[in-house]
């Protein structure tokens, strides 16, 4: 790769002397990032925990709404921890995120965790499964338009890749059931109804339309990072370089264009796990497929506080922890980044 | 994501190119920039659609046939010549609903975008101007409200203080301003950088002035851009919303309400759904399609600020 060759910044001349190269540049980075996301973990706990204290009157109160009467009123305050010391409660609930003991719903009174875990697995699945059909599919169509840039694929892929960013994701939702399942063609089941206690894998049909929602909104986002970065990497010195020394066209492509323009790319596709975390809400809204999405809608109706605490608090983690991961992969795939600037 | 702590992202924008000859004439810069974007095929193209739904949420309520809340014909009715497109769940006149449906949707996406380019940008212009201290404390916030989807940010909210429409648009536009601030962040790392705002400080002009006179009036190119895309998000997040149930109450007309109360009737009469869902998709597409004229004429590449910078931090070394 030429990029590791390259020196540091030749545009920063002010900078009076470069930092020493660290023995493990990598291994500084990744636990300066990691104590970050710990830190902006531990304020999103606080604030969503202090979220519920902000509510009107309290939390107690405004779940019980109308039917309020001081023994039930009293009964939930207990159930909510409420009449513990604003800290303490923190702590209840907190050490509750950890050890599984997360009390009970509001809605129906089982335990938040049996609620959620079914679900968490269920929207694990269409995630990574949409991740990984969403990456290939990006990055190869993204590496086909810049390799035929300004031909009839990538005017035609460019201008799709535009329109369908576009659009959100119920509606494109709406449109493959109207395509696929009702009105057009009657191939597919237009919702993933599954029995409860069964997971996502055992009937892999009602997967395909959600999966096939979530790929399209992702893709064009891959594919126009990775068209631009393949661009600018063929319009490279080194590629000119290689060219004239006479490598292979396909060497120049998966040798040096291609590592070069994985990076932005990577965050990207990070980009795209992330927004993955909260597009799933209303795909699985739509598709009543029963993740934590659904799950979060549901409990935001009956304004069911534990439920709501839990699943924000794990969508938020899942972000922070893709973040990471993330930029860490992009480090790898850029050397001159490890370089303290 | 580009972290928020990298030192010195290189420029968004170049210097702005469009301005001198526009300001010459005496027209505002950001004026010039939208009417050069409007003569590009993609220009007329996404105004053109933007224009159109426009038309059809402000004109609409003048016009509709009948009343968008009376039962008037059966339930999921075919289209016929008084229902051009048929009765909704309860037999209401698809037609009326959706041209009822659409302008509270435009107003509030609107007022959600100024929020949050407004308070974006002031966060990202001061963390930059005054470096240090308010730097990382801003830049730190921007994180943590990050960590949050912007949908999930709304419903967190929207479960708390119950589902009224002044918490949905500031909520939305609460949602924007982390990433709008990154943006601008960058932008002003650049341009404070340059002789003439090193000159005005040298004469003694105050932070908070230099900042509106030298350093504002060079962001407007990035500020367009994210404009453009945060007013797309805010379609889409607000529809979004009113799909999920969390918009007006229930009689009201209301295009992402419409889709998801009609939708179990789609063997029936489909035009209830593709009516709403057919004038949101456009609306998204014409304001982003319109956006991506805007940053090629300004940024001049047909990329956004979000992927400029990260193409510049980590993509192929420029030679």
């Amino acid at each position: 790769m030429a990029t590791a060759t390259a020196p540091a910044e030749p545009t920063v001349p002010a900078e009076p002397t470069v930092p020493e190269r660290n023995e493990h540049p990598l291994l500084l980075l990744t636990a300066r990032r990691l104590g970050i996301g710990v830190i902006t973990l531990f304020v999103v706990s606080v604030i969503v925990f202090w979220a519920t204290e902000v509510l009107p009157g309290n939390a107690a109160y405004a779940v019980l709404g109308r039917n309020a009467n001081p023994a039930r009123l009293h009964a939930l305050e207990r159930q909510l921890h409420l009449n513990q010391g604003l800290l303490a409660q923190y702590w209840t609930w907190l050490s509750g995120l950890f050890t599984g003991k997360l009390g009970a719903s509001l809605a129906n009174g089982q335990p938040v965790w049996g609620l959620v875990e079914p679900r968490l697995i269920n929207s694990a699945v269409l995630v990574f499964v949409t991740g990984l059909i969403g990456t290939v599919i990006g990055v190869t169509l993204g590496a086909i338009a810049a390799l035929r840039k300004d031909g009839w694929f990538d005017h035609i892929t460019s201008v799709a890749a535009l329109t369908v960013t576009s659009l959100p994701e119920f509606i494109v939702a709406i449109g493959l059931i109207i395509l696929f399942s009702t009105v057009v063609l009657h191939w597919l089941p237009a919702v993933s109804l599954l029995p409860p206690g069964t997971y996502a894998w055992s009937q892999p049909e009602l997967l395909i339309l959600p999966v096939a929602t979530l790929v399209i909104v992702i893709v064009p986002y891959i594919f126009r990072m990775m068209r631009a970065a393949m661009i600018e990497a063929l319009e490279s010195d080194y590629v000119e370089m290689a060219r004239l020394k006479g490598v292979p066209e396909w060497r120049i492509v998966l040798g040096h264009a291609l590592p070069n323009s994985i990076a932005p790319t990577i965050q990207v596709i990070g980009l795209n796990f992330l927004y993955l975390a909260g597009g799933v809400v209303l795909v699985e809204y739509v598709f009543n497929y029963p993740g934590i999405g659904q799950g979060l809608v549901f409990a935001v109706d009956n304004r069911d506080i534990p439920v709501i605490q839990f699943i924000v608090v794990v969508l938020a983690a899942f972000y922070v922890c893709v973040n990471i991961g993330s930029d860490v992969v992009a480090l790898l795939a850029t050397p001159r980044r490890r370089i303290p600037r | 994501m580009v972290t928020g702590d990298a030192p010195a992202l290189p420029p968004v924008a170049p210097p702005p190119a469009a301005p001198p000859s526009a300001t010459l004439t005496g027209r505002h810069p950001w004026l010039s920039v939208l009417w050069s974007a409007a003569r590009t095929p993609r220009g007329v193209v996404g105004l053109t659609m933007a224009l159109f739904v426009l038309l059809v949420a402000v004109i609409g309520p003048a016009v509709s046939p009948h009343s968008p809340d009376a039962l008037m014909t059966l339930t999921f009715a075919k289209p016929s010549s008084q229902f051009p497109l048929g009765g909704d769940f309860l037999g209401r006149d698809v037609l009326s609903r959706v041209l009822n449906g659409g302008w509270l949707l435009l107003l509030m996406a609107v007022a959600a975008t100024a929020i949050g380019i407004v308070v974006g940008a002031a966060a990202g212009m001061s963390a930059a101007y005054m470096r240090g201290a308010p730097d990382g404390i801003i830049m730190r916030t921007v994180d943590v409200i990050l960590a949050f989807p912007q949908l999930v940010f709304a419903l967190l909210l929207l479960s708390l203080l119950g589902p009224k429409l002044w918490l949905i648009v500031l909520a939305v536009g609460l949602s924007h301003a982390p990433a709008v601030a990154r943006v601008i962040r960058s932008a002003t790392l650049d341009v404070s950088e340059r002789d003439y705002v090193k000159v005005a400080e040298l004469q003694g002009m105050r932070p908070a002035k230099v900042m509106t006179k030298e350093i504002l009036p060079n962001l407007i190119s990035p500020l367009m851009v994210e404009a453009g895309l945060r007013l797309t998000y805010s379609i889409v997040i607000i529809a979004g919303l009113a799909f999920l149930g969390f918009g007006q109450p229930p009689p009201a007309a209301n295009w992402g309400t419409m889709i998801n109360e009609n939708r179990i009737g789609l063997q029936l009469n489909p035009w209830a759904v593709i009516a709403p869902a057919a004038l949101i998709a456009l609306l998204t597409i014409g304001t982003n399609t319109f956006t991506d004229a805007v940053a090629r004429v300004t940024i001049g590449v047909d990329r956004r600020p979000e992927e400029a910078a990260m193409l510049d931090d980590l993509g192929p070394e420029q030679a």
